[in-house]
């Protein structure tokens, strides 16, 4: 079996460090006394780096924090505790002017294109607002051409410059959308669910878009999505959340093909595959019940009330995100970080077998 | 062989008459942009315990198809032009009121994408269930609860004798669905349409779903109309497909060559576009330009502007379904040539 290439990131140096990052959102009750009763645990300790010009793809299922984690890192929301370092400075702590400047090297790009455009604005307007709060990336006389440039940039006509979202489809709309996050020349870029509210035949159009734009200008991606197959085409690595914690960790083909904790085992085997062959080579696994409440999480390993390997130790102890004991050492894919105490290797996507065919 | 017609053509093999056949189904909507021209002559059938898909993208034509067959289309605007549908070999455009809705509701039955719009937030879930058996045959109140908890129990719902109270926005996501399931299967249809069933659905969330489906469609010998865009979906379920693009069907066969050799362009794009779990591919193939606007559909083929293969016959004359095989059809001038390489 011949191992797929994974891209090299340009250097291996890592430009946004998260670090125990904690989000909870307070239950209250009462009106004029708000008494705090609980907190949602969105996000509960989560740790990755994002080296320069890779794309690292985050997982999980609704409800497990990913979104929760793209505010995060841009700061739209207040993080609880943890840090997240931008080169070396922690942006949870900025404010004002720092962060203003912060700001301009991560941008995003939002997953509905039909709410996230304004519709009272033309699409020049749109892509030329970034201009207007950091006027020092375009002169004001300049702007205008900037804006038909990011245009072709996009694969649109720069002569749409004056016209509404609504004159565009889904696709065209996803496109203006990734021209106002291009507009400030950012290093990194927040894909929040890019492509999910888009047609199958217009999905590839825009990932492939995404993937020349890398190239060309050496962005870096956080993209997240809960279409694994997507993640998979895009990402060089992936991070498997599960209601607020990172549940597994590794390059595309460590968790694809090497999967070690059995939530990454389960979400890999639920996939339909498009090929009827399949159906009878590939083992699934059908999990059972529904994803706890993040107000209430379990005990122990969040994961331990759906999964078949559960003992009384993941009640009790919860596992760390590490490289598991086992695999200390050895040089196999199946060495990445993964959060069980069972951790054991297993292809569930059948992979193998359709490389050697 | 090119020459005959197309109904005759792909329809011939059938001896007995299937639970539910289209014939030649057109539908258009008035809107204020023109005249939008939904479906275009669609034809398919459905037999017992046989599961069709019926494959396409927003705006093909497909959940409009299976709303006509249902009777919910909203008319006006939409206005069904021409056509046959056939359950049982009885036209149910051409007949009574009366007769249409004893057939509608108890013998052919819906499930929605969207669980929670589809269930009344005001009511429990236990009289939405119970109101099947009242209304359709007339049993008391108690009965019905004992029936309602008894699905509830069918379709896997943990603990339904003290659920059977709660409201919709008690369940979760993959239970709603469940629910829904759940009331579809209440009369025991004949025939079930799945529109999307398992879109809104995580997952895991989804294969659970879909396996209970299965099941359920293999114990009551049903026949599924499943309606999705997911082509991992329907190669897991599916007998056979019929793939639409603006409001025809431009292939039909059963699932295992379409996958392996699929007769039209778009087919074959859609296939080639998306990516696969289990490899790790390059650049992913993309079908170029937009689906078309349903005021303007091209003339000719209307895949052409998009289609790599397309040449001048394309522009004028519309394909009909040439047969390719036994089962199998494919509405495009160049089958084999498509097939081919």
């Amino acid at each position: 079996m011949t191992e797929p290439l994974t891209r090299e990131p340009a250097s291996r140096k890592p430009i946004l460090q998260v670090r125990n990052l904690v989000k909870h959102f307070p239950l209250t009750r009462g009106i004029l006394f708000k008494k705090e009763i609980g907190a949602v645990k969105a996000v509960d300790g989560i740790s990755f780096d994002l080296y320069a010009g890779e794309t690292l793809g985050i997982v999980g299922e609704s409800g497990c924090g990913k979104s929760t984690v793209a505010k995060l890192l841009m700061n739209l929301e207040q993080a609880t505790s943890g840090e997240v370092f931008y080169k070396g400075e922690d942006i949870t702590r900025l404010s004002g002017r720092a962060l203003k400047a912060v700001r301009r090297n991560i941008q995003m790009v939002f997953q509905d294109p039909y709410t996230s455009l304004n519709p009272r604005m033309t699409v020049g307007d749109i892509i030329g607002e970034p201009f207007d709060i950091h006027p020092e990336v375009a002169p004001k006389g300049d702007r205008r051409a900037r804006v038909r440039e990011l245009l072709d940039v996009v694969g649109l006509n720069p002569e749409y410059i004056n016209r509404y979202p609504h004159q565009f489809s889904g696709g065209q709309r996803q496109r203006i959308g990734i021209a106002r996050g291009l507009a400030l020349n950012p290093e990194i870029i927040i894909c929040d669910e890019p492509v999910s509210a888009l047609d199958v035949s217009v999905q590839a159009q825009v990932v492939n878009l995404m993937e020349k734009l890398q190239d060309e200008f050496g962005l870096s991606y956080v993209f997240i999505a809960h279409d694994l197959s997507i993640v998979r085409h895009i990402s060089d690595r992936v991070g498997v959340m599960y209601l607020g914690r990172m549940a597994e960790i590794g390059t595309d083909t460590e968790i694809y093909e090497h999967p070690t904790h059995p939530y990454t085992q389960a979400l890999l085997s639920a996939v339909p595959v498009p090929d009827p062959q399949a159906r009878e080579r590939r083992e699934r696994i059908i999990l059972t019940g529904d994803v706890p409440s993040p107000a209430n999480p379990p005990s122990g390993c969040r994961f331990r009330t759906r999964c078949w390997k559960a003992e009384e130790r993941c009640a009790q102890e919860t596992p760390l995100l590490a490289v598991p004991s086992v695999f200390a050492g050895s040089d196999s894919p199946a060495a990445h970080e993964s959060a069980c105490h069972f951790a054991a290797e297993k292809d569930v996507v059948g992979s193998a077998s359709v490389d050697a065919a | 062989m090119t020459v005959t017609d197309e109904r005759t053509g792909a329809a011939a093999p059938v001896s007995t008459t299937p639970l539910l056949e289209v014939r030649d189904l057109h539908v258009e909507f008035h809107t204020r942009d023109g005249v939008a021209r939904a479906v275009n002559g669609v034809d398919y059938s459905v037999n017992a315990g046989e599961t069709l898909a019926v494959l396409g993208e927003s705006g093909s034509g497909k959940s409009v198809t299976a709303q006509t067959i249902m009777g919910i289309l909203d008319m006006p605007p939409g206005r069904i032009t021409q056509g046959e549908i056939l359950f049982h070999g009885q036209d149910m455009l051409t007949m009574s009121a009366e007769q249409r809705r004893k057939i509608r509701g108890r013998k052919i039955a819906m499930i929605f994408q969207d669980a929670l719009s589809s269930l009344n937030p005001v009511l429990s879930v236990g009289y939405q269930l119970g109101e099947m058996f009242r209304v359709h045959q007339g049993m008391s109140r108690k009965q019905a609860r004992a029936k309602s908890i008894e699905l509830m129990d069918r379709v896997r719902i943990p603990a339904a004798k003290e659920r059977i109270g709660d409201y919709p926005h008690q369940f979760s996501g993959g239970m709603r669905q469940r629910i829904m399931i759940a009331m579809a299967l209440a009369l025991e249809p004949e025939l079930i349409i799945a529109d999307e069933p398992t879109t809104a659905l995580d997952v895991t969330v989804q294969a659970q779903v879909m396996d209970l489906l299965a099941e359920l469609q293999r114990e009551y010998n049903m026949g599924l109309i499943l309606i999705t865009h997911d082509l991992g979906v329907v190669a897991d379920v599916a007998d056979k497909i019929a793939v639409m693009y603006a409001g025809r069907i431009v292939e039909t066969s059963p699932v295992h060559d379409i996958y392996a050799r699929p007769a039209h362009p778009y087919t074959k794009g859609l296939l080639r576009s998306i990516p696969r779990l289990d490899q790790k591919g390059q650049e992913l193939y993309a079908i170029k330009g937009l689906p078309p606007n349903l005021t303007r559909i091209p003339g000719g083929c209307a895949f052409h502007p998009r289609c790599p293969m397309a040449q001048d016959v394309c522009a004028t004359d519309v394909p009909l379904l040439h047969p390719v095989g036994a089962e199998r059809g494919s509405a495009c001038h160049f089958w084999k040539e498509t097939i081919g390489d």
